[in-house]
């Protein structure tokens, strides 16, 4: 019924011995404004949004001639600029705006809100929403010390509010639990529309919850056996005070000497119904005798099956009445336990027969929090955005939750903390409209939490890498005298993720590639390297321009088979520029000469490990496409000499482009920004670019994201609108990270290219190739 | 009452129509075929009750529960004198037995005030006795019909419940009996439906409770099953069973839970020390349940308005006793209620979910967990009303545990 969870003794008490790590909780507190508290039976959880300084690297083109350059068509060779550099980068302060979730015993409610009195400065906010059934309780504290009136919010209301925020911005929220399975747990890809499902909370009692729509909600029952029955019964039993003692005992028990089991009446199974006989026909059914003593662990484990299978089986009865599948379970009774995630999965099952799923949540505790914070902050619109877990400043499922190892203390005397930290994006992330089917599209090629073994190489080889990132990024900010103490400190944030995330691959929802790439991404901007290869970029850029007239050239001077094949090549050569990719990152800093040419010559011949060339030179004979778009991978001489000729081409067959690179950066990605740069200098250079900008043939858009992989479920709204605007009908990704980490079995509406030179001998040998092998994926949509 | 009355002439009529409306319902299923050899002095008995297609005394037959065995006896009071010479000494010797006492041994009871008198059972006039006796005791039993040497009787043993088929080799090895296995659900709806149908001694067999809050208003009102179809029925014994029910040979398991009788009876006997169901229950009737239970007022001060739930509704059973000092205030008495509450509004709670589901409006409770259990039955019926705003029916039978029994029997009486 209600998510309450009545204390136990023995966390009543208010223990001030500890000392908080001021760098590491409540971060930003300084610019904290709307609080939001939510108070269990046991455990706390805060929220505030804050705003944030936080360094980006900005680009702006050098005005050469006092006119705006897409105006100095005259410049007509690359050296006139030979001694400036392409454009000029600095690095600014930006505001951002970041959502914090706090959570820790309530033992600590009163050494926490002191802290945070000493480090609120700037608020203006008067009040402090409030949920939870302990929010009465600390009503007096919270007032006397922060100074904030509390305003307290309906529970369930919260709850609702915070379930729903979590579904559409966290992509891998939910999961199911598979005990004894690698992995246990098994993410999902949220559905586009998240509406309608059931949420079954498990407080002291039990609430069932029909959600419909982001306001509409209608409890449509519950029942009064829930985590206080196994708590209070438990107490009752075995004189165990702490639910979590009980759950330990339970996990140590054997029911079977308690119930009473269908083989006990039957001597086997009842065959007619086919009900085995393990089944447990009476709970304590053998307890009604005074003759026998029950141990403390059989007793509780079998009061933990009564309980679990009763919740079970009242869900799947509301489940069937509403016509829902999907059933997702939180509350204290809940939250985060495998045994109970356990006991709760097999009754779901074993009652629907499979129909019905039990899911559960990485950030349920956080959801009445969530709520009562949106509750508070509705002027603000937080529903407006999208927002993104920050993987720097969140810890992970199961790593320091305080409802797994509540007395976790750290050597040092003081505490790890739970924490979340969501960003707030620019941009309005929504799906490609171009997928398939968005329900079951999931952007990574392979999830390591399934594959051992890629996962010990992945993780290794990141670690490995490390030194190499420290030290370009030290190198990236020449002028600032903290580099190197910020680089050492991002060094160890980032090997320590990597450290929980070999013993907790599922720590962040499924451990892929992409999220290792995008955790040091979050990692390098938590410590002010918001772009360590912005002048790696700017020379690529810069040499790359300068031979980009002669390679068009020479591309016009074939016949137009021979310069479909160049094309191509040219397209897989830039590609081969990836200073994300170790091989050659080692190639480039030792010989810098390696060029677009030296590049060709590595590429395999073909036929090409996966290659449906014909079948593309086939669809270029007939009619031209309507529209494409082109997910651009790195800076220099991939876009430039590799992307911008095949435009061209597209262009001159009377296709529309839509061009479109990462909003912020990521590696050697190109961003938005260097993009137009890019393209008003070759526009400048090439009248067929300049034409189709000016007719709107040729369309940049920025992606809504800064990760070298790509998500097509997470992309720009307005990139969305275009590209249904345009009826586009090809889609041509590239790169590694776009084509292969992800993506690489996407299915789309309409023809799609992927390609990618595979630069990882890992990976290569995986794919039964060599090093510098060619994806060629030239695909038609499902019919 | 006069309803009622009007509805069943007379007893030993309207049973005698039921078992013809009974055999013409069950015609098309077939029997269980059974072993019988003809052998011995009793040779010309048994073959004048073969010829007169009904099986030979004794007719008796078990229900073997998790923690009950329940069994019903028909004596016949219509034995002729040339009978009565022919009757063996073993079989007259049980017949006296199982009539004469109420208590047999140190556990088994005859539920005198439940005998259905006056009963047309194939041709034969007699009456229906319902025994019980504990599951443990079942050994005794056996070794009972051993020393009685009941085998010589050749009768065959009609046994259905999990005990059956548990207990099917002891009963060949240390009894010599050979069982007839027979599967308990459709024992129970063919018992349910036949008991209902011969009425309970001139009264109605099914009842429900009128104003079951209101200690002063509260009755027992006669129900009328005459048009049963369809039917939730629910069986408490130490674990619960749901079965729809759309005819006699037409029903399904919705589904069942293990918190039952057994849990009521197993939690109290670990909470209270008790020994006996009668006595969980007597100190049930005498607890507090809301020093136990956290209550919506516990939690809200009131009602939890949003929700329609009323302040006294139980928000969490159990929930005050993560509380030591609330542990400390409770009685006995108190847990035991508790403990009943819990489980009868849970069985409450599943009966009509399964009844919306199946979209089924009458819920007939029967089963032993209500035996002498006026706590449960007026809370299923209070519950049932409230939660369906007045659209569900809780329905109650006077011979809660027995139709399991009394099912077995019809089947060793159908012609085979």
């Amino acid at each position: 019924m209600a998510a309450y969870a009545p204390s136990g003794q023995s966390r009543d008490s208010l223990d001030k011995s500890i000392t908080l790590p001021p760098d590491e909780i409540f971060r930003n507190l300084e610019n904290a404004k709307r609080f939001a508290i939510d108070i269990g039976g046991s455990l706390t959880k805060l929220a505030y949004y804050s705003t944030l300084q936080h360094k980006v690297a900005k680009v702006r083109s050098f005005d050469h001639s006092g006119k705006r350059l897409n105006q100095s068509i005259h410049l007509t060779s690359w050296q006139d600029v030979e001694h400036e550099p392409l454009y000029e980068i600095s690095v600014q302060e930006e505001i951002m705006a970041r959502l914090h979730f706090i959570k820790f015993e309530n033992a600590y409610i009163e050494t926490c809100l002191d802290f945070i009195k000493d480090h609120l400065v700037n608020t203006e906010t008067k009040v402090i929403k409030a949920t939870g059934g302990g929010a009465y309780k600390f009503k007096d504290l919270i007032e006397k010390k922060l100074g904030l009136k509390v305003d307290k919010e309906d529970e369930m209301a919260c709850l609702i509010k915070g379930c729903n925020f979590v579904l559409k911005n966290i992509p891998h929220e939910a999961f199911v639990y598979v005990r004894h399975a690698d992995p246990e747990f098994r993410f999902q890809t949220t559905h586009p529309n998240i509406f309608p499902y059931l949420l079954v909370n498990i407080g002291s009692g039990v609430s069932i919850v029909k959600v419909e729509t982001e306001d509409k909600f209608e409890r449509i029952g519950g029942s009064s056996i829930g985590g206080g029955t196994f708590w209070g019964l438990g107490a009752l039993l075995t004189k165990t005070k702490r639910f979590d003692e009980l759950l330990q005992l339970a996990s140590k028990g054997q029911h079977t000497s308690v119930d009473m089991l269908v083989k006990d009446i039957y001597g086997g199974a009842y065959q007619t119904l086919g009900l085995s006989g393990n089944l447990i026909a009476s709970s304590f059914g053998k307890s009604a005798t005074v003759e026998k003593e029950f141990s403390k662990e059989d007793m509780t484990k079998s009061l933990l099956h009564m309980i679990s299978n009763d919740i079970g089986q009242l869900a799947c009865l509301y489940a069937k009445q509403h016509n829902l599948h999907q059933v997702y379970f939180g509350g204290f009774f809940i939250r985060g336990h495998p045994v109970t995630m356990h006991t709760i999965t097999y009754s779901i099952n074993f009652f629907s027969k499979g129909e019905v799923h039990a899911l559960f949540l990485r950030h349920e505790g956080y959801l009445g929090a969530i709520g009562a914070f949106l509750k508070g902050a509705e002027e603000d619109n937080p529903n407006q955005y999208s927002w993104g877990e920050n993987y720097a400043g969140s810890s992970g499922l199961m790593s320091t939750s305080p409802d797994i190892f509540p007395m976790q203390r750290t050597r040092s005397g003081t505490f790890s903390f739970d924490m979340l930290e969501m960003d707030r994006l620019d941009r309005q992330l929504v799906n490609l409209p171009l997928l398939f089917d968005p329900s079951s599209y999931i952007p990574d090629t392979v999830d390591l939490t399934e594959d051992a073994l890629a996962r010990e190489y992945w993780l290794t080889c990141f670690e490995e890498a490390l030194d190499g990132v420290v030290k370009r990024a030290t190198a990236s900010q020449p002028d600032m005298v903290d580099a190197e103490d910020r680089a050492e400190k991002f060094r160890q944030k980032y090997w320590n993720k990597l450290q929980t995330l070999r013993h907790q691959p599922f720590a962040y929802g499924s451990l892929t590639v992409r999220s290792l790439l995008d955790t040091r991404e979050h990692c390098l901007n938590e410590f002010n390297f918001p772009d360590p290869y912005s002048k790696v970029k700017q020379k690529e850029n810069d040499i790359a321009l300068k031979f980009f007239q002669k390679v068009t050239q020479s591309l016009d001077a074939l016949g137009w088979e021979a310069r479909q094949l160049a094309l191509v090549k040219g397209l897989l050569a830039g590609n081969v520029f990836d200073w994300g990719a170790k091989a050659v990152s080692e190639v480039l800093e030792t010989d810098p000469a390696f060029g677009f040419e030296e590049a060709k010559k590595k590429l395999q011949e073909r036929p090409w490990l996966v290659d449906s060339y014909c079948e593309w030179i086939e669809r270029l004979k007939g009619s031209p496409h309507n529209c494409a778009l082109i997910f651009v991978d790195n800076s220099g001489i991939d876009i430039i000499l590799g992307v911008f000729p095949f435009v061209r081409e597209l262009l001159t067959r009377g296709t529309e482009v839509i061009l479109a690179c990462n909003s912020g950066p990521a590696l050697n990605d190109v961003t938005y920004n260097e993009s137009l740069i890019v393209t008003e200098r070759i526009a400048a250079m090439d009248p067929a670019i300049r034409f189709a900008l000016q007719e709107d043939k040729l369309t940049l858009v920025q992606t809504g994201c800064s990760s070298p992989c790509l998500d097509l479920s997470r992309l720009d709204k307005s990139l969305a609108t275009l590209v249904r605007e345009r009826n586009t009908d090809l889609v041509i990704i590239e790169g590694m990270g776009r084509a292969i980490h992800t993506n690489y079995y996407a299915v789309l509406q309409c023809e799609s290219l992927k390609l990618a030179v595979i630069k990882n001998s890992w990976l290569a040998d995986r794919l039964g190739g060599k090093l510098f092998s060619v994806v060629f994926k030239y695909e038609m949509p499902p019919k | 009452m006069a309803q009622m009355g009007s509805a069943r002439s007379s007893t030993a009529a309207g049973g005698a129509q039921a078992e013809e409306k009974l055999r013409r319902r069950s015609a098309g299923s077939s029997g269980t075929t059974r072993e019988r050899l003809p052998s011995g002095p009793l040779f010309r008995a048994r073959l004048d009750s073969l010829k007169k297609n009904r099986p030979p005394f004794p007719w008796f037959a078990l229900d073997i529960g998790g923690t009950l065995v329940k069994l019903v006896y028909f004596e016949p009071k219509d034995i002729t004198a040339e009978e009565e010479q022919e009757e063996v000494e073993n079989l007259k010797s049980i017949r006296k037995y199982l009539t004469s006492n109420v208590a047999y041994g140190r556990t088994g009871i005859r539920d005198v005030h439940l005998e259905l008198k006056d009963l047309t059972l194939c041709g034969r006039k007699g009456n229906l006795h319902f025994i019980r006796f504990p599951t443990f005791d079942l050994p005794a039993f056996i070794q009972m019909s051993r020393d009685k040497n009941f085998s010589s009787l050749h009768t065959s043993l009609c046994a259905t419940g999990g005990g059956a088929y548990k207990f099917e080799e002891e009963f060949r090895t240390v009894g010599d009996l050979q069982l007839c296995k027979l599967d308990e659900l459709d024992c129970l709806v063919r018992g349910v439906l036949y008991i209902d149908s011969v009425g309970f001694n001139g009264q109605s067999e099914c009842y429900y409770l009128k104003d079951p809050t209101n200690r002063e208003r509260f009755q027992k009102i006669p129900y009328n099953l005459e048009n049963p179809y369809p039917l939730l029925l629910v069986n408490i014994g130490s674990g619960v069973s749901i079965l729809a029910v759309y005819s006699e040979g037409n029903y399904k398991r919705v589904t069942g839970t293990s918190l039952g009788g057994g849990t009521f009876f197993g939690l109290c006997c670990l909470l209270t020390g008790c020994s006996t169901f009668e006595e969980a229950l007597e100190m049930a009737s005498r607890g507090d349940s809301t020093k136990v239970d956290k209550l919506v007022r516990d939690i809200y001060g009131g009602d939890y308005e949003r929700f329609a739930l009323p302040g006294y509704a139980v928000a969490s059973s159990f929930g005050h006793m993560m509380s030591k000092e609330k542990q400390e205030s409770v009685s006995k008495e108190d847990l035991a209620r508790a403990t009943l509450v819990t489980i009868t509004n849970n069985i409450g709670s599943i009966a009509r979910m399964c009844a919306l589901n199946e979209n089924i409006n009458k819920v007939v409770f029967v089963g032993n967990f209500l035996r002498i259990n006026t706590v449960s039955m007026k809370l299923l019926a209070y519950a049932l009303e409230y939660w369906s705003k007045g659209q569900l029916k809780a329905l109650f039978l006077e011979h809660e545990g027995y139709f399991g029994a009394a099912g077995a029997l019809l089947e060793l009486l159908k012609t085979s």
